[in-house]
């Protein structure tokens, strides 16, 4: 299955607003997609909804070759999302957050330590509780969580917020090393130069459609 | 629901008729149960109530069996039909104000009879449980998201009822029996029921349910009107969004 | 691709998660735990007579326990709701059923913690005698209740606290669900405390009203929280 996001004409509502208004967009295997686009213009909503989050209301949506209308459960474990929330334990230390979430998706206690060092969190770092860390490092370690999940679609909503020049070339270098592993990443974002160095395509999505 | 192809019809022929049968109904109602049926040997006039009291117990116990049913129908349907779920939500609304009535008459029947206003006798307890239960799930049919969703979570917050609804009554039956006065309590046991008390009682029954019945049809019919028109104005929030990004694409490009 | 874990592997971590960040945070130990003797306390002031008391001794402690269930509840979820971690749980497509059971575990643990501490308050401050003949209908009472109270309240916590849901909805679903607990686990706690001249054996059938209920709820809830956490 070489078409990985598939949506046509694809309508969700919230209290009858039309976040995405007949939106139509179409990903192959392998690309890196720049979403841009004003606020509120409906990117967190397609990326979301490509999670199979939100129900399609209208016109047809699918992912990894699974139809979003009859299905949305199916592809979440294949699918991974980085919102605006970073989905993390305050209580918690980063590495017990870390060690949780790839308990629940299978990836072994070594690659979760390797991939928290990638990220510049050592093991005095890893001892925190979240709640003590700063919104950067909170994001970081959000980040770890979801690059142990080894998904196929990677959504990331504003992956270089908050964080500074070494880690946003790392999560650069870990996005490329994805896609050459084999999958495909939406990314929503605002740093326009440096995602478009990323990106192998970039359409704006402007008042819920997508516009090439 | 296609807002174009909604007919917006409010009243049937199946509907007509049933409406008059419940006008008709509750006339012989009103009439036997005020005027022509005797009084009781004990009670006396206040035995009345019991012809309201008895077929809106009954209607509150039928719509909450509908409600379940329709929400199990929605779940277990392939298409997951709207109507449905609408009738298990009509028919919420109406159930609750049925069992309020029942619990009023229940209330002021004590109050004649035995001289208190409450009693935990299990019919009674199970019924002001049942009130609550429905307004919960009114609550929930209130919060709002897509209809489907809506239709979901409500239907298993019936069937949730369904199961919890027979536990709380069968705990109320094993509790009030420790209690001697159970069988003082429940109102028409020691009637001796009059030919004419029957069927004015049965009259009262029918009149009721086709109350009831055609209550939860316009109801049923409201509320999917409602949904069509969601859904234009769904179109028109569409189309306004269309011309919205069509003003910001070519500022754009 | 990520392997799909098993319901029990998935519950065990979830209540153990759970479980740390109450061991962490200490917040139902040094918040509810007080807030529900302090309900012991003031059911004397409001009650006034010390016969009194030591008759429905049993009846106060189960809806202390009610009272700082909603609680627990609220606190179980708003520890997954704060940073959209439940969300980030149903996007990492874990089986619901295995998120109920891990939260209703752990709930069931805190619970039946606060429970024995009301027995102590009980025994204390309104002066109610345990006996051993008693013990056994008591333990039994108290796990069964607790697990039908701990899956109605992770059942419909999961529907309140969702994003569209409202905290405050969350006493009107679950109070009037969990009444045949309240009414069984009493009787049952009566029984075992001898009041008011209730034999132990007649406590029995209460039990068994108890676990068909943390049965039917059990049952019911790994059914139906996916469906109830959806957005």
């Amino acid at each position: 299955m070489s078409i990985v996001v598939d949506f046509r004409e694809a309508v969700v509502v919230f209290n009858g607003f039309p976040a995405l208004a007949e939106a139509s967009i179409e990903v192959q295997r392998g690309e890196i997609v720049l979403l841009q686009g004003p606020n509120g213009a409906g990117k967190t909503t397609l990326l979301r909804a490509c999670a199979g989050l939100l129900p399609i209301v209208r016109g047809e949506a699918s992912v990894l070759g699974v139809d979003l209308c009859i299905d949305r459960q199916s592809v979440r474990s294949r699918v991974g999302l980085l919102g605006h929330a970073n989905g993390l334990f305050a209580d918690l230390t980063i590495g017990e957050n870390v060690s949780f979430w790839a308990q629940m998706v299978g990836a072994k206690v070594a690659e979760v330590a390797s991939t928290l060092q990638r990220f510049g969190i050592d093991g005095r770092l890893a001892e925190q509780k979240v709640m003590q860390l700063s919104a950067g490092q909170k994001r970081r370690c959000a980040l770890a969580c979801l690059v142990v999940r080894r998904a196929e679609l990677w959504l990331l909503d504003e992956p270089h917020a908050g964080l500074d020049a070494t880690a946003r070339d790392e999560i650069d270098a870990i996005i490329r090393e994805a896609c050459t592993a084999g999958a495909t990443v939406l990314i929503a974002s605002h740093e326009l130069e440096r995602a478009r160095g990323l990106a192998t395509r970039s359409v704006s999505v402007v008042a819920g459609r997508v516009v090439s | 629901m296609d807002a174009q192809t909604f007919n917006a019809r409010v009243a049937t022929p199946t509907t007509r008729l049933i409406g008059a049968l419940a006008i008709v109904s509750m006339a012989w109602v009103v009439i036997g149960g005020l005027f022509v049926t005797p009084k009781d040997v004990d009670q006396g006039d206040a035995v009345r109530i019991m012809y309201v009291h008895v077929p809106t117990a009954w209607v509150a116990y039928l719509a909450f069996i509908v409600t379940a049913l329709a929400s199990a129908c929605w779940l277990l349907s392939r298409k997951h039909s709207m109507g449905f779920d609408r009738v298990a939500g009509a028919s919420a609304e109406v159930g609750v104000i049925f069992m309020a009535m029942t619990l009023l008459s229940g209330s002021l029947w004590g109050r004649i009879t035995w001289g208190s206003y409450w009693a935990w006798d299990p019919r009674l307890t199970t019924t002001s449980f049942l009130l609550v239960t429905y307004i919960g799930y009114l609550a929930v049919r209130g919060l709002g998201g897509s209809l489907e969703q809506r239709a979901r979570r409500s239907a298993v917050i019936a069937l949730l009822a369904v199961l919890e609804i027979p536990l709380v009554h069968f705990s109320v039956l094993m509790w009030r029996s420790l209690h001697q006065e159970a069988s003082v309590l429940s109102g028409d046991g020691d009637i001796k029921m009059d030919g004419s008390m029957l069927t004015t009682l049965l009259v009262g029954v029918i009149g009721f349910t086709c109350t009831f019945a055609w209550l939860v049809m316009h109801r049923q019919r409201v509320l999917a009107m409602q949904d069509a028109m969601q859904m234009t104005q769904l179109d028109a929030a569409l189309r306004e969004r269309a011309s919205e990004s069509a003003i910001e694409g070519s500022r754009l490009t | 691709m990520s392997t799909q874990l098993s319901l029990g592997r998935v519950a065990r971590a979830v209540a153990a998660k759970d479980l740390r960040i109450e061991m962490r945070s200490r917040v139902v130990v040094n918040q509810v735990f007080p807030f529900a003797g302090l309900v012991m306390v003031m059911f004397a002031f409001a009650l006034d007579n010390d016969d009194v008391l030591t008759r429905v001794a049993g009846g106060l402690v189960w809806l202390a326990t009610l009272f700082s269930l909603i609680i627990i509840i609220q606190r179980s979820f708003a520890v997954d709701t704060a940073d959209g971690a439940l969300e980030a749980q149903r996007v990492a497509g874990l089986d619901p059923a295995g998120i109920f059971v891990g939260k209703a575990l752990a709930v069931m643990v805190q619970l039946v913690t606060l429970e024995i501490m009301l027995f102590v308050a009980a025994v204390v401050l309104y002066r109610v005698q345990l006996h051993a003949d008693g013990a056994v209908l008591l333990v039994t009472c108290v796990v069964s209740a607790t697990a039908g109270l701990s899956f109605v309240g992770t059942l419909y916590g999961g529907l309140t606290a969702g994003s569209r849901g409202r905290e405050t909805l969350l006493p009107l679903l679950m109070l009037p669900v969990v009444a045949p607990v309240l009414i069984g686990a009493t009787r049952a706690t009566e029984s075992a405390f001898n009041s008011g001249g209730a034999a132990v054996s007649d406590g029995w059938p209460w039990v068994g009203v108890l676990v068909v209920f943390a049965a039917v709820f059990g049952l019911g809830g790994i059914l139906s929280f996916g469906s109830l956490i959806e957005e």
